[in-house]
């Protein structure tokens, strides 16, 4: 056994963290449109649209039922065999799109339970009061559920931070790009992965220290 | 006199099970009904459909100059019936992400359109009116049955709907909570408010409804003044039930 080169592992420190914004930018871009899609996909489903009521439960079924990171390898390298124009799809692109369709479909199905919990009469008193099925969604149940997912929305979150280290298989020199690129000179593979894992971790715990102080504040509203 | 609300042949059906058999029901402007019968016989199934929370089969319904013929009721239609009827319910049903104030300036925002600042002053008004100034903040978790229904009846006054309709409003509350509804509700028909409400409170129904409706499944058996259906039930069925509640 070596010991570890810590002194190697500080250098890298500042080299790793200088790709946590693209990592966080790639996370927030997917997460913000998993979320629209996955509220629309939601709705689709409580309100039983017909037609695309089906379509959207293959489309959950396909993007639950298989690995991501086959998801990301038919996107970025299958489909521009298909379809040409894709071909100038650069790896972040890609990887972004092909996290937002994973993330969506898991996400829509807890926006889906969530909607469903919201009691049935809160539907019934804001339709008596006139409000048309949009206005029940958007000003009453959208609301409530989204107290009730936002703690698995959270989850998801961090899930998907970390599943941006994926992206590297696609090219992309992210936080895991990096420290792969400086192992292979290095070959202190030990370090530049640890220094990642570690990176990852902090990231993640800060993530979850915010949540918990999101759900007290959540909590404090509904029971004042 | 001509009739406000004009309920013809109403009839609703959960698969096979006809739960409102052709109800006809004529209310005057500014009258005062009350629904007394047994349980399951279709009281609240018959508010809930001329607020078409239950869709009828078949029949019409006609409040002022709108005449919707439940077989064919288009949407537009539907909204406006629920606009010209208000509802108050069993369970108060409150929204549980809006407070009280906004519970009532709810429907004056979304589905009449007022700017917030006016649907919030008349909101404070009604809170006023429903003695509950000081509650406005309040969310529906943190209010006593009593008070979150008086704000489930504020949010149906806000709407100045044609018809107010009552579904056991005291019936979910405890016991210390009923005299303060019943005040509320009291208030309100004294200002005229056509109004239907189903009660299993007797002496109340007695007291503020103008007209009491004996309904036994699906079906009006009766309906006269309070002393014609309390002093003299002419039906052995509004007899029966008198004399098991009374
Ligand atoms: N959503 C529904 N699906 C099937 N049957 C229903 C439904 N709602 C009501 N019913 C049935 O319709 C009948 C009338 O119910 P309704 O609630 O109108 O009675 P009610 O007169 O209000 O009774 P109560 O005094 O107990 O409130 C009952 O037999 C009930 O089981
Ligand atoms: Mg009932």
């Amino acid at each position: 056994m070596r010991p570890l080169d810590t002194a190697y592992m500080w250098d890298l420190v500042p080299i790793i963290l200088g790709y946590v914004p693209l990592t966080l930018g790639m996370a927030i871009a997917a997460m913000a449109a998993a979320l629209i899609l996955a509220a629309l996909l939601a709705i689709v489903r409580v309100l039983r649209v017909p037609v695309a009521d089906g379509a959207v439960a293959v489309f959950i079924s396909f993007f639950r039922g298989t690995p991501l990171l086959v998801q990301l390898f038919l996107f970025y390298y299958g489909l521009p065999q298909l379809f040409p124009a894709l071909t100038s799809i650069d790896g972040i692109t890609a990887a972004v799109i092909g996290l937002t369709l994973h993330f969506s479909a898991y996400m829509a199905e807890s926006i889906r339970g969530a909607i469903l919990g919201v009691d049935r009469s809160q539907w019934e008193a804001a339709q008596s009061i006139g409000m048309t099925q949009g206005q029940v969604l958007r000003r009453i149940v959208l609301p409530q559920a989204s107290r009730v997912a936002a703690p698995t929305l959270m989850n998801y979150f961090i899930d998907l931070i970390k599943s941006t280290s994926l992206a590297f298989t696609l090219g992309v020199t992210e936080m895991m790009g990096a420290a792969q690129k400086e192992a292979a000179g290095s070959f202190l593979y030990l370090e530049a992965f640890l220094v990642v894992a570690v990176i990852y971790w902090i990231m993640v715990e800060a993530l979850s220290v915010g949540q918990r102080w999101m759900e007290r504040r959540l909590g404090k509203a509904v029971a004042r | 006199m001509t009739c406000e609300i004009d309920i013809a042949g109403l009839t609703k059906r959960f698969v096979t099970n006809t739960v409102l058999d052709g109800i006809d029901l004529c209310l005057k402007p500014g009258e005062r009904v009350a629904i007394i019968g047994p349980s399951g016989t279709g009281k609240s199934t018959l508010l809930r459909c001329l607020n078409w929370l239950d869709r009828p089969d078949a029949g019409r319904i006609a409040i002022g100059d709108l005449s919707v013929d439940a077989a064919h009721a288009s949407r537009a239609e539907i909204l406006a019936l629920r606009r010209r009827t208000g509802f108050v319910f069993q369970n108060y049903a409150l929204f549980a992400n809006k407070t009280a104030r906004q519970n009532i300036s709810e429907g004056l925002t979304t589905v009449r359109g007022w700017s917030a600042a006016r649907a919030a002053q008349r909101a404070d008004e009604i809170l006023t009116q429903i003695g509950l100034a000081d509650r406005g903040d309040s969310y529906p978790a943190a209010l006593s049955g009593g008070q979150q229904q008086r704000v489930g009846i504020g949010r149906a006054m806000a709407l100045e709907a044609d018809l107010l309709l009552f579904d056991e409003p005291t019936s979910a509350l405890d016991p210390e909570w009923v005299g303060e509804v019943l005040d509320l509700i009291r208030s309100i028909a004294d200002g005229r408010q056509t109004i239907l409400i189903v009660t299993h409170e007797m002496q109340f129904a007695r007291e503020i409804a103008d007209r009491i409706v004996f309904m036994d499944g699906g079906r009006i058996v009766e309906q006269g003044t309070p002393s014609q259906i309390f002093g003299d039930p002419q039906d052995e069925r509004t007899r029966a039930f008198l004399r098991r509640v009374g």
